[in-house]
């Protein structure tokens, strides 16, 4: 079980955590369909470093982004994102 | 003295004893049958590697099949039993298999079972009979299994000499230090060779680390190496079988360390020659700890066979003892050291074993080529060491190739993890090729594994080590090839023609020893899963004692019967209640969010795929939410409080999915809105009053006149501030009540008292059902399923045009307006009653064109009606079909109709 440090409550185990998709697999508002229908279908699975959305569901709540090394485990930055977030 | 029974005969220990010890101190040797050809097999080491003398402990649900008679100690009334024979374990019928070995060599499962399915089916009955470990027990465990996480500085997998003083350097330098032990007392290789450090030294240095805070735990084995230096424990607090004096058997450890140190040692190997299995063949190091901790002397003529010095020490400690060591065979060359004063014979290997009454009577070697043989009765052997690796390894780690021990040790890891101790250097030993016939020389004793084996696997084209270990089966069960691995990956090695890391190695998987099953589901087995939530409104319900129902995370009333009522009646009272004067039921649990802020509309309308900003202030609409596909999500209503501030409901059972993904497009996608979304879910109860009288009902219980359908006011019921929404599922004038949870019951006793008083009733989900499919109103999860667009379910016209709502890209795929969609459809019944979730067929023997998602009857007028989807269904009006259910048994004609049974105008709602 990895650890995560939450931006808002410090290193937390990941069972307090959700996943909830890439980064790359957003699809914004406005997207056309062509690209909605892309981004949620043809995804990467890099062997190697990606972005993803957790959320601290069983502590904060937050949503944050944890840039992670997927054979390794290796946590390399989690920023926060949201209201509270933007600067 | 501690009394013990083996095979139902009762024995004496001594305190302190491992089970193995207390039946060698009792002189037997025989301990079980081995897996595959059921050969006598003793005692062969004094550790948790030991792959021959498994035994079941305990009686009834405290049942412990296959534990290793090395890792238990003997506790007052402890019951074993021998496993894998029969009847008896001297007269095993079974063992008759050995003479059978050539047809159960490597792949005999592999191949009968891809020779023909029917021999398999023959085989198996008998192998899973003959073949086999213990039998698991037949009744509950009734023991108690806690878990506890966690955390330190300073994580020590070891009590030997180094890693006690490594905890008590880092426990006496301020860091948190936790030292586990899996043996019942601390330096159990002090103990078994005393050194500079001994019993005080221990003592002493257990003291030190106590008075640092550092805790240390024995009978507590570090199993598995996680993430991020996550470290699980498996504490032993009672014995196997053992009645636990604190009600807890056993404890699971969730350790988060921010470094670990392994100082886990080293594990002796067997060596391969002819008959190497036989009882009376014992690991050296195992001997020693016999002799030394123990007390108890395995034989009275020892032959020792060696590769290495440490075998010496065995030597010693048997003199010490009195026992007369016959003859020390070490396979090096040339006499290595000073005169040890034993017969030593360089340059041999042993050859074979002889035995009588499966006791150990002879050691046949190869001396300088040269056979000899010995009479002894015990002959200890020391193949070399392996380093415990698994914890390094299961870190991520990667090995080193350690020539002159011919050992792999730990070398690199991605975690803060180090190795210390015997287990990062072990000792040299000189390298031996086997030269015994292979056919009896085992390498894997607890699957019956020979050289021979290896030797076919390679014959027959299996390369990879992971192939080998598949094909034979070596490596595999309780001991997961501690003491084998090495001897195949040499064997392997030595057919491929390459050195031994070149072989390549199988993963080393947690758990390094076996762990039962309660402990892993820990004291949340009996009520795993989501946990059942109390209505605000429970006990009021509870008092009429109605037919409970689970939705989502609660239990709703689904009927109130009366006077005997079966379910079917008093639905069907309930809902004629509501379509002739009134009834009221609780819809607490249904999902609720209140939006508000200057953007609150904006945000609406990215959730929901109707238009919301167009609601006048107290005014409210069906609306409903689509995925990212365009498919339906949920549906509910919206409805405009105040300027800036909106109510949104939607279903029972999608509410954690509608909250996440409400979530979600607040925080990630639409962070720069000013808006608050809340989840007020369990924050309102609800109660809903349906029929022609609601109006009635409510103006007595707000005394004035209710709001008209689709609008809001605040009101005050009982002093109580509310919300009402009129709004209708049933098809009926009818009004919503929202209450602060902790004050529904007031509500809900002034509400109960003007609804009887008109007449009317409580009614439940299953009345509930009845009401809305006759109106035609849809379920999420049943007619909205995933499948269906917006104008599948005849929703489209709802849509917002300006199209900025989630899903709206995915709905515009082309594929999604094609023919051949699935549509929502009426059925009625010509004749039977339609089957709830049966296939709609045209005829017999044709596939299927739809199905039925919710069945009824009509409330007043009688007749079965329901729900549906039908592949381009709504041209299909008219049309007859056959609802069938294979399943059930049923089978009814039905006309396809609009899904509107009820007052399709909408009439009843206005006033």
């Amino acid at each position: 079980m990895m650890q995560f440090t939450c931006p808002h409550c410090g290193p937390r185990a990941q069972a307090e955590f959700v996943y909830e998709r890439t980064v790359d697999s957003v699809v914004p508002l406005d997207a056309s369909p062509e690209d909605a229908m892309a981004t949620l279908f043809t995804r990467n699975n890099p062997r190697g470093v990606d972005d993803e959305i957790w959320r601290h569901t069983y502590g904060c709540r937050a949503w944050m982004v944890v840039t992670r090394h997927r054979v390794t485990n290796e946590i390399i930055a989690i920023r926060a994102v949201g209201p509270e977030a933007l600067s | 003295m501690i009394n013990f029974s083996f095979d139902g005969k009762n024995y004496t220990a001594e305190e302190g004893d491992t089970l193995a010890a207390a039946l060698l101190r009792n002189g037997i040797g025989l301990v079980g049958r081995s897996f595959k050809y059921h050969r006598p097999r003793g005692i062969m080491t004094a550790g948790i590697e030991e792959p021959n003398a498994l035994v079941t402990i305990g009686t009834g649900g405290r049942t412990e099949p296959n534990t290793r008679a090395t890792d238990v100690f003997v506790y007052e009334g402890l019951v074993a039993k021998s496993q894998n024979r029969w009847p008896n374990l001297s007269f095993d019928v079974g063992s008759i298999l050995g003479l059978a070995a050539p047809i159960l060599s490597a792949g005999f499962y592999y191949k009968t079972f891809f020779g023909s399915a029917k021999r398999w089916m023959l085989y198996e009955y008998f192998i899973r009979k003959a073949a086999g470990l213990g039998n698991a027990p037949t009744v509950a465990d009734p023991d108690r299994f806690s878990q506890r996480a966690a955390f330190c500085d300073v994580l020590v997998v070891g009590a030997g000499p180094a890693g006690m003083q490594a905890a008590v350097d880092a426990a006496e330098a301020g860091k948190r230090v936790i030292l586990v032990e899996q043996d019942s007392i601390l330096a159990p290789s002090l103990v078994r060779d005393p050194q500079e450090q001994d019993a005080a030294w221990i003592s002493a240095t257990a003291g030190r680390i106590r008075a640092a805070n550092g805790l240390i735990l024995t009978r507590t084995t570090a199993s598995g190496y996680w993430e991020h230096d996550l470290v699980t424990l498996t504490q032993r607090i009672s014995e196997p079988g053992q009645i636990p004096a604190h009600g807890v058997a056993q404890r699971l450890w969730h350790v988060r360390a921010g470094h670990v140190i392994l100082a886990t040692g080293s594990i002796e190997r067997p060596m391969a020659f002819a008959h190497n299995d036989r009882p009376g063949v014992m690991l050296s190091q195992a001997v020693r700890t016999y002799v030394s901790r123990f007390g108890v002397i395995p034989g009275k003529r020892v032959v020792i066979a060696t590769n290495n010095d440490d075998a010496y020490k065995t030597a010693l400690a048997l003199a010490d003892s009195g026992t007369q060591v016959v003859a020390i065979l070490d396979a090096r060359p040339a006499p290595a050291g000073e005169d040890s004063g034993f017969r030593v014979y360089n340059n041999a290997v042993p050859l074979s074993t002889k035995g009588a009454r499966h006791c150990l009577t002879n050691v046949s070697a190869l001396v300088d080529g040269k056979p000899i043989s010995f009479d002894a009765d015990l002959l200890a052997v020391s193949g070399g060491f392996t380093p415990v690796v698994h914890l390094h390894m299961q870190a991520g780690g990667t090995l080193d190739w350690n020539d002159a021990a011919q050992a792999f040790i730990p070398a690199t890891s991605r975690q803060n993890v180090t190795t210390i101790g015997g287990g990062a250097d072990p000792q040299p030993i000189f390298k031996m090729v086997p030269v015994s016939p292979p056919k009896k020389s085992f390498i894997d004793f607890q699957n019956d594994v020979t050289l021979a084996d290896v030797d076919l696997a390679w014959a027959e084209g299996y390369r990879s080590v992971e192939h080998l270990k598949r094909y034979t089966t070596l490596g595999m069960a309780t001991d997961q090839g501690k003491l084998s691995n090495m001897a195949a990956l040499g064997r392997l090695a030595e057919k491929q023609g390459v050195a031994i890391p070149e072989a390549g190695l199988t993963t080393f998987r947690p758990p390094y020893t076996p762990v039962t099953m309660g402990l892993l589901a820990g004291a949340g087995a009996k009520d795993a899963g989501a946990h059942v939530r109390q209505l605000a409104l429970y006990q009021l319900h509870a008092e009429k004692n109605p037919i409970w129902q689970p939705l989502g995370y609660w239990f709703r009333p689904r009927a109130y019967p009366t006077d005997g009522e079966t379910l079917a009646q008093a639905a069907l009272r309930e809902a004629k209640a509501v379509r002739t004067t009134v009834g009221m039921t609780d819809v607490s649990t249904l999902a609720k969010f209140e939006v508000s802020g200057p953007d609150a509309a904006a945000f609406l309308e990215i959730i929901c795929a109707t238009t919301v900003s167009k609601l006048a202030v107290g005014r409210g609409r069906y609306t409903f939410m689509l995925r990212e596909d365009g498919l339906v999500f949920d549906d509910g209503t919206v409805w405009r409080l105040e300027e800036n501030r909106y109510l949104l409901t939607s279903s029972t059972g999608g509410a954690d999915r509608m909250a996440t993904h409400i979530s979600y497009v607040r925080q990630y996608l639409c962070p720069h809105l000013r808006i608050s979304a809340v989840n007020v879910q369990e924050h309102h109860a609800g109660i809903a009053i349906a029929g022609p009288k609601a109006k009635a009902v409510l103006a007595a219980l707000i005394g004035e006149e209710p709001p008209r359908h689709m609008s809001t006011v605040p009101a005050v019921i009982g002093g109580v501030p509310v919300i009402i929404l009129a709004a209708s599922y049933s098809g009926e004038r009818a009004f919503e009540i929202y209450v602060e949870a902790n004050k529904a019951a007031t509500v809900w006793v002034a509400c109960e008292s003007q609804t009887t008083a008109q007449g009317g009733t409580l009614y439940g989900l299953e009345a509930m059902e009845f009401l809305r499919i006759e109106k035609g109103h849809l379920v999420v999860g049943g007619e909205v399923d995933g499948r269906m667009t917006p104008h599948d379910l005849a929703l489209d016209k709802m849509l917002n045009k300006a199209g900025d709502f989630i899903g709206a890209s995915g709905l515009s795929r082309p594929a999604l307006a094609e023919p051949g969609r699935r549509q929502l459809v009426g059925l009625e019944a010509i004749t039977g009653d339609i089957p709830e979730g049966a296939m709609l067929v045209t005829g017999e023997g044709t596939s299927p064109q739809g199905h039925v998602s919710a069945a009824a009857f009509r409330v007043l007028a009688g007749g079965s009606i329901a729900l549906g989807q039908l592949t381009d269904g709504f041209a299909r009006h008219g049309e007859e079909l056959i609802a069938s259910s294979p399943t059930r048994g049923q089978q009814a004609r039905v006309r396809v109709v609009a899904p509107h049974f009820y007052d399709a105008a909408g009439e009843r709602y206005r006033d």
